[in-house]
């Protein structure tokens, strides 16, 4: 076995150098699917059948989708029907796709969030004659945050990773400096195992950041 | 006037009647008792009066509101409701809030009260329940006993014009159910308006001016508890009575 240490121990400084373009897209996108991911839950509690019915078709759509196809579609497709998107940057398209597609997945997470709040929640609500948006606003929300939490943030780490996808549009986040590494160097194995444990360290570093926060969220009232 | 008037009320739930035909009144400052064989309708009796039960069919008058359940809509269902306010079996405090902040909740979210009054009531009907120390505790690290007494804190805080009790002390623990029920009486004395339903008899025949009999969603008996509670009362009562347990807890 001829493992190159040397060359294994270096190349983790190049790649921490695009460590920032990786959380940049994942936490943008996360913010754009945090925001539509909520629109989707609301609109899926809507009385009206249509709108309901909007948010289902929604999730199933964007979940149904493998995510590099959906870059494509968004960065090299879109320009060509609706030329107001010639020149989007891919950054944009990036954050745009993989929010798109994360938001179906927190919708789902959210809805299962609220419907995990006792019923009994609501009717003492009502019992004390509070307008229903303010059992949401009050009661039903805040529990369902922190229902929400773990899921949440296991779809984060998934998001983390998917943003290796990038490199098909051209970004150079940490998986694609990895790959111009590997290619200079032809050291695959050391190149992508240090791209892997990239990956790894920053998962479990997030990890650790997200149970604190639970723990801190959680005391009061689990 | 009665405080109360129920007339010819019924709920139909999946066109199964549920309730037929109820008619009673309850005076001011006085205690109506709903005893029962279980499945009979007590609960939902209850939950009508406060319209978490939509009723089909009746009248029910309230303090000064009024409503035709034919023609109920959001703003009749909003006046009904806040002539009213329920304690739950299951105690159903707000578990995102602490104790004083679920006092408060009703009161500040119907703009009833500034925060400094609103506090000042909550704390005032926390000391009457004797749990002023717990008021920043969260419901969860309470006994059951404790959280029933935050809900009919929580309950009485709104000054409503009746407060309906559901099986208030069903889940809880033996050595639990005597200080919620001596709450509960002392509520009696203070003459606030109530509709328990419950399974302690002793308890109905010490705190109730008005036995209410229920039986398939219909009213069998109803009358003072010397009259229906007694020995030589209606033999369904006392068929019933043989039936359940009597503890005294009191
Ligand atoms: N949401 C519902 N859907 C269908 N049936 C219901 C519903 N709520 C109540 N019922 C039925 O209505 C009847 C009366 O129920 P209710 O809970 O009011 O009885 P109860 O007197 O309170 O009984 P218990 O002493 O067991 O609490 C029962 O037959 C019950 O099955
Ligand atoms: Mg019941």
């Amino acid at each position: 076995m001829n493992f190159d240490w040397h060359y294994f121990v270096n190349a983790f400084p190049e790649l921490v150098k695009y460590i920032p373009m990786t959380l940049l897209l994942a936490i943008l996108s996360m913010l754009l699917a945090i925001v539509l991911g909520g629109i989707i839950t609301l609109l899926h509690f809507s009385h009206y059948k249509v709108i309901h019915w909007f948010a289902s078709i929604y999730v199933s759509f964007f979940r149904g989708m493998p995510a590099l196809v959906q870059l494509f579609l968004i960065y090299y497709g879109l320009p060509q029907i609706f030329p107001i998107f010639k020149g989007l940057p891919a950054i944009i398209a990036t954050i745009i796709g993989l929010g798109f597609k994360q938001s179906a997945y927190l919708s789902e997470v959210f809805r299962a969030a609220v419907n995990s709040v006792d019923r009994g929640q609501i009717e003492a609500g009502q019992s004390l004659n509070i307008k229903s948006y303010k059992i949401f606003r009050y009661v039903i929300l805040p529990q369902a945050f922190i229902n929400a939490l773990p899921a949440t943030g296991n779809t984060f780490v998934g998001l983390l990773k998917e943003t290796s996808l990038a490199f098909t549009l051209g970004i150079t986040e940490v998986f694609a400096e990895g790959k111009m590494l590997a290619g200079d160097s032809f050291k695959y194995f050391e190149t992508y195992l240090a791209v892997g444990l990239t990956y790894w360290a920053l998962i479990i570093l997030y990890s650790w950041a997200q149970s604190g926060v639970e723990k801190v969220l959680n005391t009061p009232y689990s | 006037m009665s405080l109360i008037e129920v007339k010819d009320l019924s709920v139909e739930i999946k066109q199964k009647k549920i309730l037929q035909e109820i008619n009673f009144s309850v005076e001011k400052g006085e205690v109506t008792v709903l005893v029962g064989p279980s499945g009979s309708g007590k609960t939902t009796l209850l939950r009508t009066l406060n319209l978490l039960q939509k009723p089909s069919q009746g009248i029910i008058k309230i303090g000064e509101t009024s409503v035709d359940v034919s023609k109920i809509n959001k703003k009749s269902t909003r006046s009904l409701r806040s002539e009213s306010t329920m304690v739950f079996q299951q105690f159903n405090l707000f578990k995102n809030m602490t104790v004083i902040e679920n006092v408060m909740a009703p009161l500040l979210l119907n703009k009833l009260a500034k925060w400094d009054e609103a506090h000042d009531i909550a704390k005032s009907v926390l000391l009457e329940v004797g749990l002023a120390e717990f008021q920043d505790k969260y419901p969860s690290s309470l006994s059951g006993g404790q959280q029933q007494r935050v809900s009919i804190a929580r309950a009485i805080a709104v000054k409503p014009s009746v407060v309906l009790l559901d099986e208030p002390t069903s889940a809880l623990d033996p050595e639990l159910v005597g200080s919620v029920l001596k709450t509960i009486l002392a509520l009696a004395k203070q003459h606030i308006t109530m509709v328990i339903v419950t399974h302690e008899m002793e308890f109905a025949r010490l705190i109730g001016n008005q036995i209410i009999f229920l039986e398939n969603g219909k009213i069998v008996h109803k009358g003072s508890p010397d009259k229906i509670l007694s020995s030589d009362g209606p033999k369904r009562v006392s068929d019933f009575m043989n039936s359940v347990s009597t503890n005294n807890y009191l």
